[in-house]
């Protein structure tokens, strides 16, 4: 395993211009949700360990038989996946195995000083959950990821854009990651969506390669989701739910238009890089617990 | 017993799902105004009722309240013309109704008993004038009457009672018992036996093909008179499941005219790939070959990768959702059976299909009785059977095809791939050997068995008794399997709790058990103790019924504990159904009865040798007699729409081909988002290396010259991954023969050749065949509209797939064209060889002059291409494939969205240069700086023909013979599929 280095300086791939860097490692340890037809937790778990930080895969019903203990973590992560085969809605039943079992846990978990992230699957699991947007902790579904306007999956690379300054974007300029998801249709009520706007929990935004905002269209905005949103948080800011998978694309050569990239930068006279700009957000969530 | 119905139903305030929906019945031709959708779930117990707050507070789970509502025991209301509702038959896998029944349980801590459910549907409410003629269109889009009951409704007869409730439970039989046959008949009788299955003394009917022959029942009957009993219909059947074309591929094994005394596979597929190994000696790359669920090679000095190609031909003609799901999950299998289990990491499709837009009107019976499956039928479910199951399972689908016949019609093939990792050892345990011991456990674990694919691979063409359990078809259930699945290779194989495994295919138990048996040399069942999905099943069909999701295990007595805890917190069922022994028998109990008593030797070895004859047969199409258009503009646009060669993206966007974090090189590349034919995948993610996958198919070839079909196959399937920067060292092959009408010796001669060239280019390139799979009767027989019998056979068609092991994927290469100013070269000669070539095609012709392949100079080409890409000179490069040089050229123009001057050089007419498929050949751009190194390496082999600039892809002869912008070229290329 070649170990990516922070001093390299290339364009393309990379995270920014405003880039930082971090003492790398904590020695917090995540705990990722595995079980029912949860698919990403093990690139998952390799994205923390290259940001600094060590995973524990736990199955749900391990936690329900108390073989594992939420209370030893202070990262919990649903990761992507098609938990039930998305039957009675994507998330829905994972989140009715986790309410229905493990609901004082959660909370006790949330009152402490933690992270929770949920990527695609982990985002509807969280929004049915009601751990986003979770207005006043009440935890109530407020908002939906409903089937995709072209009404089948879709997996293809997206822009995504910060558009507020959190924990969970600094450094951050663009990322470049896929999505396949058949449900990521983000909806809610206008009086929801006010209140994400003013309290600025809409943290990541689908746009255009060029950073231009999608503006709705496909496959820019590859779902339908109002607002160009792929991803928002809890209104205390500690809870993230992300429908594209920056997991699934760590190295400069998982990024979709690579090779063109390679070209571009090898007749520029400049290095490679080995890792992708998405990199900085594992980077940016292990650096909350050093 | 009283049951307790009800029935909630959901709808949502607005349903996202409508205007696709809606198009699409639209693009069939249904003229409907509006629809609506409405999810409804039957809850059926019987021990205890829900009240309605109770079922309040179900629907509450079922439902997100921001988008939707529920109603209960109550119809939605709604004005429409045709209420149309749409759910499974009695048995039929109905995963939404077990999710739902899983919450439920868990909600209120109960446990739903047996014959107590939940049950999904889905009502479609239609506005619109539609005609009769329509509504019964729209109903075939909508269900299939194989797996689907189907209940419309028009407003009146809906509007003050909402639909009939509807629960498609099994009916319980009496338990039957095993059964003895008697097999002291005259041959007609026996042949009868063999063709249409046993008699059924309860129904009187027969119970099904057993598929054998008169010498193999002749041998059964030697055998059981010298045993001095008659047999149990549990051992025929048995026999008739291990003795099947399917388990034990006859045609392949048989001596075959005089100069193939050892069979087709002896001699000319396991030959090739250990004289091939011989020859590598330190440099061989095969782990385990033909022996194992799947062939395995090396990845590097830590871990393994598997492959292996199936088929699922007749149940996707059938159903092709629940075929094509089924085939998918099922190879997944061959990858979890593999050595003690290897993890599922890429999934891999091909469908060869009928024209679409073509609308058949065939019958499997007369009098119009049960029609045939419009190629956009089929189409449609292949392609969403096989993305639920590898989207489901989370296994990345980066690489396939399609490819349209109109002799597809009749039957379509469908094949499916899965590539496994699994390192090479675990604490000194080699996890690609395996080997169960006597007195090991034998563990079932996944799925329950039902009736499902019992005598699966006939269609009966009775009608279905309406509460019988479907036994035809199967659907699969991929989260089940990925429980097991995950249990196994990311815990159980590790732990060491077992010690061997196989998948439960073909056969189901008999045959997964049985095989296992060999290794210890005996086995004993206790049938009774195998959990079943419902009451009523006979031996015979718990012992040979194909349910999916189950693999079996050998489990040594002291880790079954360990092992049974382990799965029940994975809530995995596992049941011990006996014990493996060294009897040298397979003995099967059934509630204290043996009702199967066979020594393995002759289940295994005792069906009789056949032997082959074949005639030869040259056929002579004419040839093509119109000149060359003088501007080829046109020709070109409707080349880049013919169906073979057109983008069919919309599946590779709905397969997710990016999860598990290794996305290389995908199936869309470049700014312009072209069709790759191969792709590069990392599936070791701390790893430099990466796994190619592509393919070769020409089916047109085979009817002019199987032996050069087979060179074109291994050819394209190789250079597809040298294109990206693959090593010829570091590929091997996979077969797939799938032929029609294996018993005229005609076709048989076609085999003959067809595998003889597999030997002979095989050989000549040292890529090793590492797994392989034969189907030989694809042929439809039915009717026309007017009883007149119709027999449609699909052309003698086989697939070469390519693995490779790409060394560094950094410097992996991709199609597209990238910077003006670039040079554009051929590399490889073009002869006029257009025999079965799109071209002709085109042109409605056939032609005769299929390419030929110089093995010896285009393995050198290769291995001076792999040292340019390693010097990472080639800024792109495309295999040349169907289409010939023009449709390389305007695909790499597409996919770099950037233009092209090209010159092409006197001698061949223009259009025969730029549409032959000669093989061997790419297109590859250099930039100026790479030019000297790059032409010092491949040498007066390549071709320059031009550069990249512009906005358009002009071609030149003398004249001018096209020029058109590079967007119109890509309307061409992307509109056939619009809509799909």
């Amino acid at each position: 395993m070649k170990t990516p280095s922070n001093s390299e300086k290339s364009p393309a791939g990379r995270a920014g211009k405003n880039e930082i860097s971090y003492p790398a490692k904590t020695d917090e340890k995540a705990i990722i949700m595995s079980g029912y037809g949860i698919n990403s937790e093990m690139e998952t778990e390799e994205a923390f360990r290259r940001a600094g930080m060590s995973s524990d895969i736990v199955h749900i019903n391990d936690l329900i038989a108390g073989r594992k203990k939420l209370s030893d973590y202070r990262l919990l992560v649903f990761p992507g996946g098609f938990s039930y085969g998305d039957d009675t809605g994507a998330g829905n039943a994972y989140a009715n195995r986790v309410r229905n079992n493990l609901w004082d846990d959660v909370e006790r978990f949330l009152d402490n000083d933690t992270l929770v992230l949920g990527i695609c699957n982990g985002f509807q699991i969280l929004a049915n959950l009601g751990l986003v947007p979770g207005f006043d902790k009440k935890y109530e579904r407020e908002i939906a990821l409903m089937p995709n306007r072209k009404g089948v999956l879709e997996c293809r690379f997206v822009n995504i854009r910060p558009i507020s300054d959190n924990l969970w974007t600094r450094g951050i300029e663009r990322m470049y990651c896929p999505v396949a998801h058949g449900e990521g249709n983000f909806f809610c009520p206008p009086e929801t969506l006010e209140r994400l706007r003013t309290k600025d929990m809409i943290t990541f935004q689908y746009c255009q390669d060029d950073m231009r905002p999608a503006n709705g269209e496909y496959p820019h905005n590859p779902n339908g989701s109002i607002e160009d949103i792929a991803g928002i948080t809890s209104e205390d800011g500690k809870v993230l739910g992300l429908m594209p998978h920056p997991e699934r694309a760590m190295n400069f050569t998982n990024l979709y238009d690579w090779p063109y990239q390679k070209e571009k930068m090898k007749r520029e006279g400049k290095k490679l890089p080995q890792e992708s700009m998405n990199m900085q957000f594992f980077k940016n969530i292990v650096h909350y617990f050093c | 017993m009283t049951s307790f119905i009800h029935r909630i139903e959901v709808h949502y305030k607005q349903d996202p799902r409508l205007t696709s929906r809606t198009d699409r019945i639209r693009s069939l031709g249904i003229p409907v105004d509006t629809l609506h959708l409405i999810d409804i779930y039957t809850i059926v117990t019987s021990s205890r009722d829900f009240s309605y707050d109770e079922l309040c507070r179900i629907g509450a789970q079922l439902i997100n309240p921001v988008i939707q509502e529920y109603t209960i025991d109550t119809a939605t209301e709604s004005v429409f013309n045709y209420a149309i509702e749409v759910g499974f038959l009695p048995g039929v896998t109905d995963n939404i109704g077990t999710t739902a029944k899983q919450t439920i349980e868990d909600f209120y801590t109960i446990r739903f008993k047996e014959g107590e459910s939940v049950y999904s549907s889905q009502l479609f409410f239609i506005c619109g004038h539609i005609s009769e003629d329509s509504l019964q269109k729209l109903t075939a889009t909508l269900a299939n009457p194989l797996v689907n009951r189907v209940h419309i409704k028009k407003y009146e007869e809906y509007k003050n009672k909402g639909m009939d409730p509807f629960v498609p439970s099994v009916r319980f039989r009496e338990l039957p018992t095993a059964e003895e046959v008697n097999l002291d008949l005259d041959d007609q009788d026996l042949a009868r036996l063999g063709k249409e299955g046993i008699l059924d003394l309860v129904t009187g009917k027969r119970r099904g093909p057993l598929a054998l022959d008169l010498p193999q029942i002749h041998a059964i009957r030697d055998y059981f008179s010298k045993k001095g009993r008659k047999p149990t219909d549990v051992e025929l059947e048995s026999l008739a499941q291990t003795w099947s074309e399917h388990c034990k591929h006859t045609i392949f094994a048989s001596s075959m005219d005089d100069d193939v005394p050892k069979g087709l596979y002896k001699t000319f597929i396991q030959e090739a790939t250990n004289k091939i190994r011989r020859e590598k000696g330190d440099k061989d790359i095969c782990v385990t070959v033909f022996t194992d669920n799947s062939g395995a090679i090396i990845f590097d000095d830590r871990y393994l990768v598997t492959h292996k190609v199936e088929t699922h031909n007749s149940p996707s003609a059938l159903d092709p959702f629940g075929g094509a799901l089924t085939g998918i999950v099922g190879v997944n299998r061959d990858t979890i059976g593999f050595g003690l289990g290897a993890k599922p990491c890429l999934n891999y499709y091909g469908y060869c299909v009928g024209d679409p837009e073509s609308d058949p009107v065939l019958f499997r019976g007369k009098n119009k009785a049960n029609p045939i499956l419009s190629p956009r039928q089929i189409l449609d479910g292949v392609v969403k059977g096989v993305g639920v199951g590898g989207n489901c399972s989370g296994i990345p689908t980066p690489q396939g095809w399609c490819y349209f016949n109109d002799r597809y019609t009749g039957k379509p093939l469908v094949f499916a791939g899965t590539v496994g990792v699994m390192p090479l050892k675990h604490k000194h345990r080699k996890l690609f050997e395996k080997r169960a011991k006597p007195g090991d456990l034998i563990v079932m674990a996944g799925g329950r068995v039902g009736k499902d694919g019992i005598h699966g691979a006939t269609f009966s063409s009775e009608a279905l008794d309406p509460a019988s359990p479907v036994t035809a078809v199967q659907i699969g259930d991929p989260i089940t399997q990925k429980k097991l699945s995950d249990v196994i290779v990311k815990e159980a194989r590790d732990l060491g709790l077992y010690r061997s495994i196989t998948d439960n295919g073909a056969g189901g138990i008999s045959c997964s058990v049985a095989e296992m048996a060999k290794e210890c040399n005996g086995c004993h069942v206790f049938l009774d103790k195998v959990p079943l999905k419902y009451h009523g099943m006979a031996p015979w069909e718990i012992w040979i019924s194909e349910s999916q999701e189950r693999m079996t295990l050998a489990i040594p007595k002291e880790k079954i504990d360990e092992f049974m805890d382990l799965v029940q917190r994975r809530e995995v069922e596992a049941t011990v159904i006996g014990q493996f022994t060294d009897s040298g028998k397979c003995v099967v109990e059934y509630h204290g009865n043996v009702v199967m008593d066979i020594d393995l030797d002759f289940l295994h070895d005792g069906l009789p040798k056949k032997h082959l004859k074949t005639t030869r047969i040259h056929k002579l199409f004419p040839e093509p007699k119109t000149s060359c258009p003088a501007r080829l503009d046109k020709t070109i646009l409707s080349m880049l729409q013919r169906k073979n060669i057109c983008s069919k993206e919309f599946i590779s966007t709905q397969y997710d081909h990016t999860v598990q974090g290794g996305y290389v090189l995908g199936p869309v590349q470049g700014k312009g988002r072209v069709q790759a034919p191969a792709s590069l995948t990392k599936v070791v993610l701390d790893s430099e290396k990466g796994v190619g996958l592509s393919q070769g198919i020409f089916p047109l070839y085979s009817e002019i010259d199987p032996y050069l079909m087979a060179a074109a196959a291994i050819d394209t399937a190789i250079r597809g991954l040298i294109a990206m920067g693959v090593s010829l060292d570091n590929i091997a092959l996979l077969d797939n023969f799938c032929w029609c009408s294996s018993d005229e010796p005609e076709r048989l001669w076609q085999l003959k050749r067809a595998a003889q060239g597999c030997y002979d280019f095989a050989t000549a390139f040292g890529t090793p065949f590492i797994s392989g799979k034969d189907s030989m009767f694809n042929d439809f027989s039915g009717f026309d509209a007017n009883n007149n019998p119709v027999k449609i056979s699909v052309p003698p068609t086989l697939l070469i797939s390519s693995i490779g092991i790409h060394g560094e994927v950094e410097k992996a290469v991709s199609i597209d064209a990238k910077f003006e100013g670039d040079f554009v070269y051929v590399i490889g000669e073009t002869f006029p060889e257009l025999g079965g070539s799109e071209y002709f095609a085109f042109l409605d012709y056939i032609g005769n002059t299929v390419p030929k392949l110089d093995t010896r100079k285009v393995k050198f080409r290769y291995q001076r291409l792999t040292v340019a890409i390693a010097k990472e000179i080639v800024a792109s490069a495309y295999p040349v494939n169907y289409g010939g040089l023009a449709i390389a050229l305007a695909k790499v123009a597409i996919s770099g969205d950037i233009g092209m001057k090209i010159t092409i050089p006197s001698g061949l007419r223009p259009d025969y240069f730029l549409f032959s498929e000669s093989l061997g050949r790419f297109v590859v751009t250099i930039s100026k700086d790479n030019r000297k190194e790059f032409e010092e390496i491949v040498g007066c082999d390549a071709m320059l023909l031009g550069t990249v600039c512009g906005r358009a892809l002009q071609i030149s002869g003398q004249e001018i013979i096209t020029d058109l912008p590079v967007e119109e070229l890509e309307t061409a290329y992307k509109s056939p599929f619009v809509g799909y």
